[in-house]
């Protein structure tokens, strides 16, 4: 091993990939949420239609995919491995142990089983969504002459069913629990700390994982009492 | 043995105890019932009796790590009910006091649980990882010739007083124990820190810091999830912002440093 999978592969250099990989999703968070935001426009999808197909065609967005591909991948490698190598600095457990009497979170102690939550709801939410955008299987729609592919009725049909409503709300219930940890975390980890910024990276933190996490919750939950 | 307080109240207790006769085979939980403990004796002192008790019917007395008692040395270890030293914040085991618990109390002792700390005997454990991790970076060298006037390098308070708090480490390895992962981290920031920051360690700065990582990921501790299960139970109130410190060392030793090895 040189100096570089050395560094990347040591504990330290496992959790700088975490958190950088970590930050990078949550700005992909925000932009998938302003897009969302289009599905709120009264226009019968037609704003939500166009912008879809924008993400679906153009290639600067086909490019970041690549990349948001790879974010994904190596955290959820990088996640794995750590969580391998932290069960087994332990080979036997306490017969008695109190974690919660001496740490912060319930979230910090439960990232893996949150992480394994989001990555559940992440593949029903891509086979229902993002496949049938972008390889075939959504019904036409017409838009100023023009034949788009209506992933808005995919969004209005799918949110019709109340225990797929109550998927996403769970789902980003963990993705909330999850980032009000790691957003913060990844900083520590990065060894970005400071008495005047870290007070507000720990607030902002905090207000962004509800505030993007009810973003998201909200749509399905609007669409399900807007159709009854 | 019984404590100076005449007054107080003798406790009756209920022991478990981790048992394990060497390395080698499995150890249990004992269950020893303990009589007319005072609330003034140490945790230390208590066990002292069950041990004299143990020996007194010729049984094989509880093994446990200790010292100095004063809970500077970093000696005694113990996982008391569930938390490293037991109930108290900022205390060691020697400096635990049976007045933290309740008569009819039942208590479980165990030794400090990870890979890294295999069980010796009972509740003793082989803490001598951490004595390797210190000898592959953990330390500044001095050039002989003459000593320099101790004013002579400028250091700033703030530095001096955040090198010392970090140096307070008394390794006795309460923060492995409470970590979900067994991890060492706030240990090796400690030591890692506390160097780093003053002028006399910046000559190892970059090595230190890599091989002293470089030595615990080889011992088996875990990685840092940022609970702070381990500064929360530090007996000299280590703070987590030495993780940070380590990490952001090693990042840059690592991006800088000539060793391609």
């Amino acid at each position: 091993m040189n100096w570089f999978t050395k560094t990347f592969s040591s504990t330290i250099g496992r959790k700088i990939v975490m958190s950088i990989t970590g930050l990078f999703l949550c700005s992909f968070l925000v932009v998938h949420l302003l897009g969302n935001l289009t599905l709120f426009r009264n226009d019968g999808g037609e704003a939500f239609n166009l912008y879809s197909h924008f993400m679906a065609h153009n290639g600067i967005i086909r490019t970041m995919e690549i990349v948001l591909l790879l974010g994904f991948l190596f955290h959820i490698y990088d996640a794995i491995v750590l969580n391998r190598r932290n069960s087994s600095a332990r080979p036997i457990n306490y017969a008695e142990n109190h974690p919660e009497q001496n740490t912060g979170t319930w979230a910090s102690r439960n990232m893996g089983l949150l992480g394994t939550v989001i990555l559940v709801f992440l593949i029903i939410h891509l086979w229902n969504f993002f496949v049938p955008a972008r390889f075939g299987g959504l019904d036409p729609v017409v838009i100023e002459d023009v034949e788009y592919e209506n992933l808005y009725v995919r969004v209005v049909q799918s949110f019709q069913v109340w225990w797929y409503v109550l998927i996403y709300v769970l789902g980003m219930i963990a993705l909330a629990y999850h980032l009000i940890h790691g957003f913060q975390s990844a900083f520590q980890s990065l060894g970005l700390t400071h008495k005047k910024y870290t007070p507000f990276i720990q607030i902002f933190g905090f207000a962004f994982s509800v505030l993007v996490c009810l973003g998201f919750a909200i749509i399905p939950i609007y669409f399900f009492f807007s159709q009854q | 043995m019984a404590g100076n307080n005449p007054n107080a109240k003798l406790m009756n207790l209920t022991l478990k105890v981790w048992r394990q006769r060497n390395m080698n085979t499995p150890g249990q939980l004992v269950t020893y019932p303990v009589k007319n403990i005072s609330p003034d004796m140490s945790f230390l002192e208590m066990l002292d009796v069950v041990n004299e008790e143990l020996l007194i019917k010729g049984e094989d007395p509880i093994a446990f790590d200790h010292d100095c008692r004063e809970g500077i040395c970093g000696m005694c270890s113990l996982f008391i009910n569930g938390r490293a030293h037991g109930p108290e914040r900022g205390t060691t085991t020697c400096q635990l006091h049976m007045r933290s618990f309740k008569d009819n109390d039942t208590i479980t002792i165990e030794p400090w649980r990870a890979a890294a700390f295999p069980v010796y005997k009972d509740l003793i454990v082989d803490r001598s990882a951490f004595d390797r991790i210190q000898q592959a970076g953990g330390y500044v060298s001095v050039n002989t010739g003459g000593v320099p006037d101790a004013n002579e390098i400028p250091i700033p308070k703030t530095i001096a007083d955040k090198a010392f708090d970090a140096a307070t480490c008394i390794g006795c390895g309460a923060c492995v124990a409470a970590c979900k992962n067994a991890s060492a981290m706030l240990f090796v920031s400690a030591k890692v820190s506390q160097l780093a920051m003053l002028p006399q360690g910046k000559v190892e700065r970059k090595t230190r810091v890599e091989n002293m990582v470089a030595q615990m990921d080889i011992e088996g501790f875990g990685a840092c999830s940022n609970t702070g299960a381990c500064a929360a139970e530090c007996p000299v109130g280590i703070s987590l912002e030495n993780i940070a410190i380590m990490n952001r060392e090693y990042i840059s030793a690592k991006a800088t440093s000539e060793n391609v090895a």
